[in-house]
C-alpha cells in the first residue's frame, strides 16, 4: 500500500495534476509514528477524504501535516492533526471523530452531547491553603465564527480577528478594563514589562505548531490584552484566535473562576453586539484549532508545593484517579522546580467548565491533605478513580 | 494535493491592503520588489498546480532578513511560477543576478574540454575541490509544493537513473528513512549526509514536509560523485575530491550530469531548462547554472590583507567558512567559489574559480615571503 508499482511514472501524462496519482502513492508513511492521527488514518479513510475540501479550501493533507512531520514520542501521544476552520470537524469527521474519541477518553462525538456551564456560583469551596498553593489560573480558548483558524487563515482574516476582539475588549469595564499591546507595535519598555509579568508569548518554536502553519506572517496581527489589575489576560492569534486567562497569586481559585466566567460572558456579549459569535456546537462544545482543546478548552490549575507527595511512588496513580495532570512550572513539557508542580485537569470535553473546575478544587485539596499527612508521618490513600464515559 | 495554507478561497473577499504583508521591517529581495500594485496584480493568479503568490513569498514574509545579508525571500513552487509571477520574480532575479534583464539569454556549456587548465592548483594550499549544481525534473512540482506522491515518483525515477550508471559512476542509493546505523555513521564520516533542514528560510517554504519520506543520498563507489534527492531541490549533484585538480572534478561533473540527463529524457522527464533562465531550481538565486564551484584553500595571510574582499569581488568570487554557507573559516582555510550563477556558462564560472584561486595562491606565497601583492591585484572581471 505504501509503494506504488514502478509503471506509475511511465503512465503519467506530462502535465502532472494531483488527482491522477493513486491515493496509495500519496498515503503518508506512518510506520514510525505514535500520535492519534497515525493511529486512525487508515488508507481507506485517507482515500475517502483526500480530495475533500472545506469552504475555504482546506484539505486533509494540510490537517494532518503536523502529525506526519512529527512522529511523536513513545511516552507522549500527541494528537497529530489540526483543524483549519470550523467545517474541518465536519468534512474530516471520519478521521477526527475517532481521534477525538481516543484523545478524550471515550467521548463519542457521534452520539454524545457536550455540556457548557459557566455559572461560577455553583462552585463549592475553592479557596486553597496558601501555604501550599502559590497561584491559581484558568485558561481557555475561543474562536470567532466565520473566520479561518490559525493553520489556514489569511493575513486579512487574522487581522480581522484582531480587530473584532480588540474592539470588543475596549468595551470591558470596572475590574476588567485594560489595554491592548500589539506585538508589531509594542515599545521595548512595554515588552520588558510583559516579560516580567510573564504575560508575553513568543513566536512558536515547537514543530507541532510550526508544521501546522500557525506561525506564518509572525508577528502580524498578534498581541496581548490585559486588564489593569493584571488578573485577566487575552492572547490574540497565537495557537487559537484567542486564549483567555484568569489568574492571580494565592489560592483563591473560586475568585479566579468567577472572573473567568464573567469576563468570558462579557466578551461574548460585546462581540455579539457587533454581529459576531464564538464557534460552538452541542456535539463538540467550543471549537478550537487542536482537537485536544475541544469542549471547554479549559485548563484550570495551580502551582502547588508537594515536595513529599511528589516523591511518593503513588503520586502518579493518585493524580490519574483524580483526573489531574502534572506539569513543571514552565507549563507543558517543562520540569518541576523545588517540589512545586503545575497541577490541572486532564479532561476538556464531555464535562462542563463548572465540573472540571470542581474536579480540580476537590483534587488539589486532596493532594494538600496527602502532603500534610506525609509531613506528620501518616500514611496516605490512593483515592478511587473518578467515573469516566462508558 | 496542493500544499500550503495560502490557497484560502476567502482571500479575494478582502481588499489588497488587507492582505498585503507588512514588510516594513524586512530586508530581502522580495520585500524590496513587492509593491502593493504588484501584489494586487498577482494575488488572484495561480500556476496550473495551484501555487499562489502568497506561497511564493511566505518564506520572505516569515524571515525578515539580516541587515548585512540580503536573502532572496521567495521560492518557486513549479516551473510555471517563473512565468505566472514574472512581474515579481523578474525584478528579483535582476537584483540578485547583477542586472540580468527579462530579455537576456543564458548560455549553458557543460563541455568540460572548454575549460583551460585547472589541473594544477597547488595541493599544499588547495585542500579540496568541488562542483555542485541542482536539477529539477520536468513534470513535477518543486519541493515547496510537491506532494508525497510526486516526491516518491521523483525518488523512483532518480534511483532508476542513478543505479543504471556504471564505470566510475557505479554506486549505491541510501534512502534516509531506511538506512542502517552503520550506513548513517559512514555517510556522516564522509561528510555526505544531509540533515532535515532547520533553517527557517527552508522550513517556512514547506520544503521539509513529510521528512524523511523519499529523501536519500546516492554516491559512487569512489566517493567522488554524489547526488542528494529531494532536499532543497529535486536533485543536487556534487562532484568532489581532495586536492586541487578542479579540471578532473569538473570533467566528472559534466560527464555524470549528461549521463543522468539522458536517462531522465528517455522517460519523458528531462530537466527543467529554458533559454532565458537556464536550469530552473527552487530558489531564484540558483537559476542559470545552479553551479557553485569551489575549493577549500589555505589563505591565512591573504585573508587578513585589507584588500582581500576587494580582490574576491574583482575576481567574481565569494568566500565562506569551511562548513558552507553562513559558517566561519577555521585556521585560515576558506571555501572560495564563484559568485555568479545566471548569465554566464558553467565553463566560464569554473574558469573564474580556477584562474582566481591560482592567482590568490600566488599572492599567498608572495605574502609568505614578505613581498607586496599590489601589482598583482586584478582588474574587475
Amino acid at each position: 500500500m505504501l509503494e506504488s508499482p514502478n509503471y506509475l511514472f511511465e503512465a503519467l501524462p506530462q502535465q502532472t495534476i494531483f488527482c491522477s496519482y493513486l491515493y496509495s502513492a500519496e498515503y503518508p508513511d506512518l510506520r514510525k509514528h505514535n500520535n492519534c492521527m497515525a493511529s486512525h488514518l487508515t488508507p481507506a479513510i485517507y482515500s475517502k477524504l483526500c480530495d475533500k475540501a472545506t469552504p475555504n479550501g482546506y484539505m486533509l493533507d494540510q490537517a494532518i501535516q503536523t502529525g506526519v512531520d512529527n512522529p511523536g514520542h513513545p511516552f507522549i501521544k500527541t494528537v497529530g492533526m489540526v483543524a483549519g476552520d470550523e467545517e474541518s470537524y465536519e468534512v474530516f469527521a471520519d478521521l477526527l471523530d475517532p481521534v477525538i474519541k481516543e484523545r478524550h477518553n471515550g467521548y463519542d462525538p457521534t452520539t454524545m452531547k457536550h455540556p457548557t456551564d459557566l455559572d461560577s456560583s455553583k462552585i463549592q469551596s475553592g479557596h486553597f491553603d496558601e501555604r501550599y498553593v502559590l497561584s491559581s489560573r484558568v485558561r481557555t480558548g475561543r474562536s470567532i465564527r466565520g473566520l479561518s483558524l490559525p493553520p489556514a487563515c489569511t493575513r486579512a482574516e487574522r487581522r480581522e480577528v484582531e480587530r473584532v476582539v480588540v474592539d470588543a475588549l475596549a468595551g470591558l469595564k470596572g475590574d476588567l478594563s485594560g489595554r491592548y499591546y500589539s506585538l508589531t507595535q509594542m515599545t521595548e519598555k512595554e515588552q520588558q514589562q510583559l516579560i516580567d509579568d510573564h504575560f508575553l508569548f513568543d513566536k512558536p518554536v515547537s514543530p507541532l505548531l510550526t508544521c501546522a502553519g500557525m506561525a506564518r506572517d509572525w508577528p502580524d496581527a498578534r498581541g496581548i490584552w490585559h486588564n489593569n489589575e493584571k488578573t485577566f489576560l487575552i492572547w490574540i492569534n497565537e495557537e487559537d484566535h484567542t486564549r483567555v486567562i484568569s489568574m492571580e497569586r494565592g489560592g483563591n481559585m473560586r475568585r479566579v473562576f468567577e472572573r473567568f466566567c464573567r469576563g468570558l460572558k462579557e466578551v461574548e456579549r460585546l462581540i455579539q453586539e457587533r454581529g459576531w459569535e464564538f464557534m460552538w456546537n452541542e456535539r463538540l462544545g467550543y471549537i478550537l484549532t487542536c482537537p485536544s482543546n475541544l469542549g471547554t478548552g479549559l485548563r484550570a490549575g495551580v502551582h502547588v508545593k508537594l515536595p513529599l507527595l511528589s516523591k511518593d511512588a503513588r503520586f502518579s496513580k493518585i493524580l490519574d484517579n483524580l483526573r489531574l495532570q502534572k506539569r513543571g512550572t514552565g507549563g507543558v513539557d517543562t520540569a518541576a522546580v523545588g517540589g512545586v508542580f503545575d497541577i490541572s485537569n486532564l479532561d476538556r470535553l464531555g464535562h462542563s467548565e463548572v465540573q472540571l473546575v470542581q474536579t480540580v478544587i476537590d483534587g488539589v485539596n486532596y493532594l494538600i491533605e496527602c502532603e500534610k499527612r506525609l509531613e506528620r508521618g501518616q500514611d496516605i490513600k490512593v483515592p478511587p478513580p473518578l467515573k469516566q464515559f462508558k | 494535493m496542493p500544499f500550503g495554507n495560502t490557497h484560502n478561497n476567502f482571500k479575494l473577499n478582502y481588499k489588497v491592503e488587507e492582505e498585503y504583508p507588512d514588510l516594513s521591517k524586512h530586508n530581502n529581495h522580495m520585500a524590496k520588489v513587492l509593491t502593493k500594485d504588484i501584489y494586487a496584480k498577482l494575488r488572484d493568479k495561480q500556476t496550473p498546480s495551484g501555487f499562489t503568490v502568497d506561497d511564493v513569498i511566505q518564506t520572505g514574509v516569515d524571515n525578515p532578513g539580516h541587515p548585512f545579508i540580503m536573502t532572496v525571500g521567495c521560492v518557486a513552487g513549479d516551473e510555471e511560477s517563473y512565468e505566472v509571477f514574472k512581474d515579481l520574480l523578474d525584478p528579483i532575479i535582476s537584483d540578485r543576478h547583477g542586472g540580468y534583464k527579462a530579455t537576456d539569454k543564458h548560455k549553458t556549456d557543460l563541455n568540460f574540454e572548454n575549460l583551460k587548465g585547472g589541473d594544477d592548483l597547488d595541493p599544499n594550499y588547495v585542500l579540496s575541490s568541488r562542483v555542485r549544481t541542482g536539477r529539477s525534473i520536468k513534470g513535477f512540482t518543486l519541493p515547496p509544493h510537491n506532494s508525497r506522491g510526486e516526491r516518491r515518483a521523483i525518488e523512483r525515477l532518480s534511483v532508476e537513473a542513478l543505479t543504471s550508471l556504471d564505470g566510475e559512476f557505479k554506486g549505491k542509493y541510501y534512502p534516509l528513512k531506511s538506512m542502517t546505523d552503520a550506513e548513517q555513521e559512514q555517510l556522516i564520516n564522509d561528510h555526505f549526509l544531509f540533515d532535515k533542514p532547520v533553517s527557517p528560510l527552508l522550513t517556512c517554504a514547506g520544503m521539509a514536509r513529510d521528512w524523511p519520506d523519499a529523501r536519500g543520498i546516492w554516491h559512487n563507489d569512489n566517493k567522488t560523485f554524489l547526488v542528494w534527492v529531494n532536499e532543497e531541490d529535486h536533485l543536487r549533484v556534487i562532484s568532489m575530491q581532495k586536492g586541487g585538480n578542479m579540471r578532473e572534478v569538473f570533467r566528472r561533473f559534466c560527464v555524470g550530469l549528461q549521463k543522468i540527463e539522458e536517462i531522465f529524457k528517455k522517460h519523458n522527464h528531462g530537466f527543467m531548462w529554458n533559454e532565458h533562465l537556464g536550469y530552473i531550481l527552487t530558489c531564484p538565486s540558483n537559476l542559470g547554472t545552479g553551479l557553485r564551484g569551489g575549493v577549500h584553500v589555505k589563505l591565512p595571510k591573504l585573508s587578513t590583507h585589507p584588500k582581500f574582499d576587494e580582490i574576491l569581488n574583482r575576481l567574481r568570487l565569494q568566500k565562506r567558512g569551511t562548513g558552507g554557507v553562513d559558517t566561519a573559516s577555521v585556521g585560515g582555510v576558506f571555501d572560495i567559489s564563484n559568485a555568479d550563477r545566471l548569465g554566464s556558462s558553467e565553463v566560464a564560472q569554473v574558469q573564474l574559480v580556477v584562474d582566481g584561486v591560482k592567482l590568490m595562491v600566488e599572492m599567498e606565497k608572495k605574502l609568505e615571503k614578505g613581498e607586496a601583492i599590489d601589482s598583482m591585484i586584478p582588474a574587475q572581471k
